[in-house]
């Protein structure tokens, strides 16, 4: 966290964390969608979210931000409508996810190419959110570094074969934070990767090559 | 710095013989790989995006997204400017500044949360004051805001800057509070009264509680805003006067935080209890669902 993420961010009203924190979680599904639209988004809504997300236009804030919008673009305002008009098949559902923060979403979504996937995360106050799970798996980032999301089957060597090449042909890249989960031994797995400096385009393409990684996202600074 | 505590800030700043700002600035540059001047002019941006919200906050015919608030800035302002205000023309000036911008925010109007959007009003108000009254250069309250800001990171990592988990406090408290220390910067206080003026204004809002009309960042919100402008300016004056602080700041941080725990669910933004729960403030709310779908 810094003094940007206090005195800040710049952003629509009218609640930080049930509007423009409901962006940053929709954007996170944005970027999910690797530039393909997004079809299909299905949103359950979780405590505070469900009970007074209605007033704080926390549907809209979710819906711009899955169409790629900004907490501080003025589109956000009538985000439901311009999803409508794309075409977007979206649907708002509330239900008391156990455990969960209190204002949490779980978002599953279709890209036009036929990609799925679902974001569990939650608005923490102040604009800064925590996604905690993707796809099923337990991840921990908040959007505030720049993030790289490696899907993988969980082999012995993957990991190493990533960090290497990240090492090798991206010396000045440096890596501040790594976690890895899986959903079983030898099954469908996830690296979160977090840079401190900004991964250049040509970095996803290279990590996509690796034997046995299934795709790789690259989640810039939110 | 590790922003776990104001101490730290206090004693970083009281080693290098520094204000907290300064000292703010240079952690906050080498941690985010930026020039200080990069950030100060970021920061400087964020602030003239204050002073637009006031101005936009601040138009006679301005309604709520609900319909069930708008205008009070400007109600505020022409008082003020009548010079009869109980405050004074000074105090009443900045609790219109803070009522404009909180209005904005209702509004769906651009801003910048300061801790959040809720509190969006407090900062603005007693800083655009300070400059647009007292003759306070805009680069000591450019400035100033990096002290509100390492505040805040302290009052987030100890307690909590959300409604939903610490209440009102966590929201108007912290940015009275941050307000508070960036008052006693500008007006040539120590470091250590910085920290005492923050923990002065924890310690008025501690137990406030979340409690929106209708789950909206209206009501009590918007005037929740005029009245923290009123406390930081009061509690920088406790400091400024030589009344400290008897519990230290980042005690009266962890009670926030024991505070705000011990809260019931219906006390903390989900619009179950306190003056959301009263018959008017039901009524209100039946009202203006009324309103949003026509």
């Amino acid at each position: 966290m810094n003094v940007f993420d206090i005195i800040g961010p710049v952003m629509i009203g009218p609640s930080s964390s049930h509007t423009a924190g409901a962006v940053r979680i929709g954007r996170v599904v944005n970027k999910l969608c690797d530039g393909h639209d997004p079809v299909k988004a299905w949103i359950t809504l979780s405590g505070s979210f469900a009970k007074t997300g209605k007033g704080h236009g926390t549907d809209k804030a979710l819906l711009a931000g899955i169409m790629g919008f900004h907490s501080y673009s003025p589109e956000v305002k009538d985000a439901i409508n311009i999803a409508k008009n794309r075409g977007i098949d979206f649907s708002f559902t509330n239900e008391d996810i156990k455990g969960a923060h209190p204002n949490t979403a779980r978002i599953g979504f279709e890209t036009a190419d036929g990609r799925s996937g679902e974001v569990l995360a939650s608005s923490i106050g102040g604009g800064n959110i925590i996604i905690s799970r993707v796809n099923g798996m337990k991840v921990d980032f908040n959007g505030n570094s720049n993030t790289i999301l490696v899907m993988h089957t969980d082999k012995p060597g993957v990991i190493a074969n990533v960090t290497n090449m990240m090492h090798w042909e991206y010396e000045d890249l440096n890596i501040s934070s790594f976690s890895l989960s899986r959903q079983e031994k030898g099954g469908e797995a996830i690296m979160t990767i977090e840079t401190d400096n900004v991964p250049p385009e040509t970095l996803i393409e290279d990590i996509r090559k690796i034997n046995h990684v299934t795709n790789a996202i690259l989640i810039r600074r939110l | 710095m590790k922003y776990e505590s104001i101490q730290e800030l206090v004693d970083a700043a009281v080693d290098s013989n520094e204000k907290i700002s300064a000292v703010v600035l240079r952690d906050q540059a080498a941690a985010m790989d930026k020039t200080e001047l990069e950030l100060w002019e970021k920061m400087e941006t964020d602030f003239e995006i204050m002073k637009q919200s006031v101005i936009n906050g601040g138009k006679k015919d301005l309604r709520s997204m609900s319909g069930l608030t708008g205008g009070e800035g400007f109600l505020m302002k022409e008082y003020a400017d009548k010079g009869k205000s109980l405050c004074g023309p000074f105090l009443a000036g900045a609790m219109s500044r803070a009522l404009s911008v909180s209005g904005c925010n209702a509004a769906m109007g651009r801003i910048v949360a300061a801790p959040t959007a809720g509190s969006c009003g407090i900062i603005p108000g007693c800083l655009i004051s300070m400059c647009e009254d007292r003759g306070v250069p805009e680069k000591d309250a450019v400035m100033s805001l990096f002290t509100a800001g390492a505040f805040g990171i302290v009052i987030a990592a100890r307690a909590s800057i959300a409604g939903a988990e610490g209440g009102c406090q966590a929201e108007c408290g912290s940015a009275a509070a941050m307000a508070a220390a960036a008052l006693v910067e500008l007006m040539g206080g120590t470091p250590r009264q910085c920290a005492d003026a923050c923990a002065l204004a924890i310690a008025a809002q501690l137990g406030l509680v979340c409690d929106p009309v209708g789950g909206l960042v209206e009501i009590p919100c918007i005037k929740r805003n005029a009245t923290g402008v009123m406390l930081a300016f009061s509690c920088a004056d406790m400091v400024l006067a030589g009344i400290g602080s008897k519990i230290p700041a980042d005690e009266c941080l962890d009670a926030m935080r024991e505070v705000g725990d011990a809260m019931p669910a219906s006390l903390r933004e989900t619009a179950k209890g306190g003056l959301a729960a009263t018959p008017t403030a039901l009524k209100l709310s039946r009202d203006s669902e009324c309103m949003r779908k026509n």
